[in-house]
């Protein structure tokens, strides 16, 4: 008897936690989310934005707080991982989105997200201010570009000096054996920056070359990760994380960064970026579909698009901002340049063959 | 009244049953026929299925799978046979606790035991198919311990020793003797090891690396990075097909032995071979099954090699890492989100358990048919349960995919079935004449099934709830699917940690491995220590 | 012929089982060792067919000593008290196993087969299931597949235990005609006087 009594009271304590959990939930996701600027009294909304978008104590984030101030808005960032799974799931979730507004879905990615119905078309009013070569990557005006950047193959000066080895200067270069088992690249189908350097290679060597060329580079030892994160941080040797290989596929704002923010400081780049491989990236702004809070979101995507945030982009995410009357501070423009000459795929080729393409990248690379 | 029925045992009210039934019932078709029913149509279409079967990619996934799960079943049967033999017939002190040791990794959520491996295989070996079969054989070692040793516990030592008297040397009498009698449950030890490591996605997504997948993984990669949400569905019903016939293929092969089984008798070691010999194999066995274990508590404490309690004082602070770059999830509410989860799959899972349980025990034809379609979300793979309920509740009037109890449900899918094997045959036990004797005693029908059915299932639900509450703090694939962001759960966390570059985000998945590994271990002893008190059951001697 | 020296087996480090036992089965001759239950008659049995190591003893086969050989080498058979017949193998496949360990072709071992269930009284009972045996069936056929190999010793281990009474009595009659008939040495365990009697030349008295 006692044994049965004690059991229903523990069936039941288990049934009230229940209920409380159900109460406590909404309290607990705005709690255990990473940083919430959040409005006095007004609403918050959400930004969801790629992982390696700062959380809280940048300039970035400063210039949020200050959105909050003037507009009275709380924004809370979420990060969803790498460009391509934020994508993947706001797909999945279209209509029913984890949040207001996307910063980082990227021109390789874009066609995705459109042909997924994640955005809620939303002409900006800060759209006159932007670039129109990278306004017409968008005809629909479902998103707003915000930053572009160069995706391109970054080298470890100090390595091939050590070596007595030229940098490659060419794609043609990295199949080279000269160049063996120095390359680490990311995986196209979880990166963007694999993404763009995978359409970077397409643009060069063709529809008919390109996959040749890939099976090439494996047989001459380039290492794939997942992530933009794991390769530069733990595989190049030219980053803090002092890794095995000299040659990565980064961005050509990385070597400005290493400078900024070398300890100890110096005035001289540790790495430099290889022009011929670079492909040029656009990132996007917009307004999830299905968002309860329109307005706002809308208010938020402006400010994205402002001279205010705009002026912060540089130091922060290392890309260009995309309003012709901002210029990054200097520090940036000393050691990065835009680059003349990218490479680059029409969208409308990215949209009819992305998934093919990388279909056939992991057959060739990864099987 | 009662007098005017026949005479034999009256039969609860006839809406009983119905009642009984309406709830599992429910919970299975909404949660589970609809989502996998949805699968299915996205396949319809010939067209698509044909385009995606064609992609040499996806043959070699299965391929891959396929393989994979050959040699991780082999290599298990070939390492757990060496302990199972130890366990089964020697005794020496501490045996039951090796006996324990040996279950422990098959208890441990697939997260944890990706995290062990990734701190204890050298850095040359993680991405590769060897660490994934040997995570697997470290995984089921149990199985064949349990399986087979329990049988070959109970073998009389005496038929060996007959083949000896009759001039067979020591390996002619194992080959002639032994091993033909512990067929049947090397057979069912290699079909169980075969369907883990064939649904596998824990141990591979994290070991694996990219060039490797296995159907369940890559059903998770399709959808929830390639955004291939058509080719992810026929992969889903792809593994369902070979699920399926995997299972009608072992159901026929199962024929029940006669064997004469006796009561455990053990041997122990006396002359100094002997125990040399017992004393290696304790030895070799204790390595093998610690060891990642004892690496997983390592690693958490030497981020970048060297000792610091760093990643576990930094569980609550997400920043630490990098200027600039978080870690997207906070390690220490997906540890409240976990708990809570748990709670709540166990509360659904221990009602519609306990009410599918007596709703089968008491129909016959039809009971039959529950019981197999409670069954049914554990052959189907977990992945394939949460991608299901992604795509089918994506709209109003049931648009869920936002709603947090959503996890706890897809949880509780794969829990229900644990509750109901552990309930009903206790209720199939039950013998009429206690029916009868609450008769005689002045109870009607639906006292008499209260009073006893319902009573009886208290003691095997609290067996059903830890089960319940194991499986949920541990499971990862359905959880994938479903998580949003804010609202993770603790293997979910370690999964996006491991995938960080970093020492300290790779010691703090180290930390919440050996936390939830603790946890869950805590649970399960204690309900096993509370369903079986005396500690007869066969084999725990 | 069997000559056992100075057996002395000690278990759990303290309770002596046997204690310098010695003991003699001439060619061709049947002993029993009869004494109640539990005085190490059956331990002895072991020692003598090599599943036990001894603390200490020497056991002479034919003038050979075999203390050292495992069991298998020592052409010393054994009827054991459960019978222990092979479950998953049938009557026929049973009583040759002991045939097929010694290389015999497979005709000659059909042959000798045939032979040994004849003599145990169950011609034609080859194919059968050993689970669809009789107690007393299951004894015979325990016996046949011992006799098999032609071993010149022969241990049973209480033998005939656990049958009725008419049974037992007709068992035990064909036991000593059988061994007889194929002139094996052979050292039987009962503890049954009556038994021991029937079936034996010679009876050793084993008390603790």
């Amino acid at each position: 008897m006692k044994r049965s009594a004690s059991i229903s009271t523990a069936l039941a304590a288990v049934a009230l936690l229940a209920v409380a959990a159900c109460g406590s939930d909404a309290a607990d996701t705005a709690a255990s989310n990473p940083v919430s600027t959040g409005g006095t009294g007004g609403t918050t909304i959400t930004l969801v934005t790629y992982g390696s978008f700062p959380a809280a104590d940048t300039s970035l984030n400063a210039a949020l707080d200050s959105f909050t101030e003037q507009t009275g808005i709380g924004v809370t960032i979420v990060q969803a991982g790498d460009a391509g799974t934020m994508v993947s799931k706001a797909v999945l979730t279209a209509g029913n989105p984890e949040g207001d507004v996307m910063w980082g879905v990227d021109n390789t990615l874009l066609s995705r997200a459109i042909d997924g119905d994640v955005f809620e078309p939303y002409t900006s009013t800060e759209l006159g201010a932007i670039d129109p070569a990278l306004t017409a990557l968008v005809p629909g005006g479902e998103v707003t570009p915000v930053d572009f950047g160069d995706v391109c193959i970054n080298y470890d000066i100090a390595w091939f000096a050590d070596k007595g080895l030229t940098p490659p200067t060419t794609l043609d270069d990295l199949i080279d054996p000269a160049y063996r088992d120095l390359l680490v690249t990311q995986n196209p189908a979880a990166s963007s920056t694999g993404l763009a350097f995978m359409l970077a290679t397409i643009a060069r060597y063709g529809a008919d070359g390109w996959q040749a060329y890939w099976a090439a580079l494996r047989d001459n030892g380039v290492q794939v990760v997942d992530s933009w994160d794991s390769a530069y941080y733990e595989q190049f040797s030219g980053s803090s994380g002092k890794g095995p290989r000299p040659l990565v596929v980064s961005y050509a704002s990385s070597p400005p960064a290493e400078v900024i923010y070398a300890d100890p400081p110096r005035t001289d780049a540790p790495t430099a970026s290889m022009d011929a491989s670079c492909f040029r990236q656009v990132e996007f702004a917009g307004v999830l579909r299905g968002t309860e809070h329109q307005a706002e979101a809308r208010q938020l995507v402006d400010f994205l698009a402002g001279a205010e945030f705009q002026q912060e982009v540089a130091l922060n995410l290392f890309v260009w901002p995309a309003r012709t009357d901002v210029a990054p501070p200097t520090e940036f423009t000393a050691y990065a340049t835009v680059v003349a000459d990218p490479l680059t795929v029409a969208p409308a080729d990215i949209a009819a063959n992305r998934e093919a393409w990388v279909d056939a990248w992991t057959d060739t690379v990864l099987r | 009244m009662d007098r005017h029925r026949p005479a034999l045992i009256d039969a609860p009210p006839r809406w009983l049953r119905p009642a009984l039934l309406v709830v599992p019932v429910a919970f299975l078709a909404l949660f589970y026929a609809w989502p996998v029913g949805t699968l299915l149509a996205q396949v319809a279409d010939r067209s698509a299925v044909s385009k995606v079967l064609g992609r040499e990619a996806l043959r070699q996934v299965v391929w891959f799978t396929c393989w994979q799960a050959v040699v991780s079943t082999v290599a298990t049967l070939v390492v757990g046979l060496g302990p199972a033999y130890l366990l089964a017939r020697w005794g020496f002190p501490g045996r039951r606790l090796l006996v324990a040791v040996v279950t422990v990794p098959f208890l441990l959520p697939t997260v944890v035991v990706g995290a062990a491996f990734s701190a204890l295989l050298p850095d040359a070996m993680l991405g590769t198919a060897t660490a994934v079969v040997i995570a697997h054989v470290f995984f089921n070692v149990a199985v064949v311990v349990r399986l087979v040793g329990t049988v070959w516990a109970q073998l009389p030592a005496d038929l060996v020793h007959a083949a000896r008297t009759l001039g067979a040397s020591p390996w002619q009498a194992t080959r002639e003797v032994t091993l033909p009698l512990l067929r049947p449950s090397i057979m069912a030890a290699a079909m169980i090891t075969f369907l883990f490591t064939f649904t596998s996605f824990g141990v591979v997504q994290i070991l694996g690396g990219p060039a490797h997948a296995t159907i369940e993984v890559e059903i998770a990669r399709r959808a929830t990075q390639l955004g291939d949400v058509g080719g992810a569905a026929v992969l889903s019903v792809l593994q369902l097909l070979i699920l399926a016939v995997l299972l009608v293929v072992a159901g026929r092969t199962r024929r029940s032995s006669e064997l004469p089984l006796r009561s455990v008798e053990r041997a122990r070691p006396r002359t100094m071979r002997t125990r040399l010999g017992v004393t290696a194999a304790v030895a070799a066995t204790t390595v093998l099954m610690a060891a990642p274990l004892v690496a997983l508590v390592t690693s958490s404490l030497r981020p970048g090699g060297r000792w610091s309690l760093t990643a576990w004082r930094t569980l609550g602070n997400d920043r630490a890492v990098r200027p600039g770059a978080a870690l997207g999830v906070d390690p220490l509410a997906s540890i409240a989100t976990s708990l809570r989860f748990a709670v709540v799959a166990t509360v659904i899972s221990v009602t519609v358990g306990a009410l599918a349980a007596l709703a089968i025990s008491g129909a016959r034809r039809r009971g039959r048919l529950l019981d197999v379609g409670v069954m049914l979300p554990l052959g189907t793979s977990a992945v394939t349960i949460g991608f299901g309920m992604l795509i089918t509740f994506d709209q109003a009037p049931v648009d869920w995919r936002g709603a947090w109890w959503l996890v706890p449900l897809g949880h509780s899918l794969v829990a229900v079935p644990f509750v109901v094997r552990a309930v009903l045959p206790v209720l199939r036990a039950r013998p009429d004449a206690w029916l009868d004797a609450a008769a005689t005693l002045g109870a009607s029908p639906l006292r008499r099934w209260w009073e006893i059915d319902v009573r009886l299932v208290r003691r095997p639900l609290v067996t059903g709830a830890g089960f319940a509450a194991a499986i949920s703090l541990g499971e990862f694939g359905a959880t994938t699917f479903l998580t949003r962001t804010g609202n993770e759960t603790l293997p979910i966390a370690i999964g996006r940690l491991l995938g960080r570059a970093g020492d300290i985000p790779r010691a703090q998945a180290s930390a919440l491995s050996v936390l939830l590994a603790a946890v869950t271990v805590t649970v399960l002893v204690a309900v096993d220590a509370m369903g079986d008190p005396a500690g007869d059951r066969p084999g725990s001697r | 012929m069997l000559e056992v020296r100075g057996v002395v087996v000690v278990v759990f480090g303290d309770r002596t089982v046997l204690d310098h036992v010695d003991l003699d089965v001439a060619d061709g001759e049947v002993v029993a060792l009869q004494g109640p239950s539990g005085a190490g008659k059956s331990t002895l049995l072991r020692v003598i067919a090599g599943l036990l190591v001894p603390q200490a003893g020497t056991v002479r086969s034919g003038g050979v000593d075999i203390t050292e050989l495992p069991p298998h080498r020592r052409g010393i058979g054994m009827v054991f008290q459960d019978e222990q017949l092979f479950p998953h193998r049938d009557v026929g496949q049973n009583v040759e196993f002991g045939l097929r360990m010694q290389h015999r072709p497979k005709a000659e071992r059909a042959a000798r087969v045939a032979e040994l269930l004849e003599l145990v009284g169950l011609p034609g009972v080859e194919r059968r299931s050993v689970t669809s045996l009789s107690g007393g069936e299951a004894k015979r056929v325990a016996l046949a597949r011992s006799l098999a190999p032609a071993p010149p010793v022969l241990l049973l281990d209480e033998p005939l235990t656990g049958l009725d009474r008419e049974l037992h009595d007709r068992l035990a009659d064909d036991l000593a005609r059988v061994l007889r008939a194929t002139g094996t040495s052979a050292l039987m365990v009962t503890h049954n006087a009556a038994e021991a009697a029937r079936v034996a030349d010679r009876i050793v008295s084993w008390a603790h």
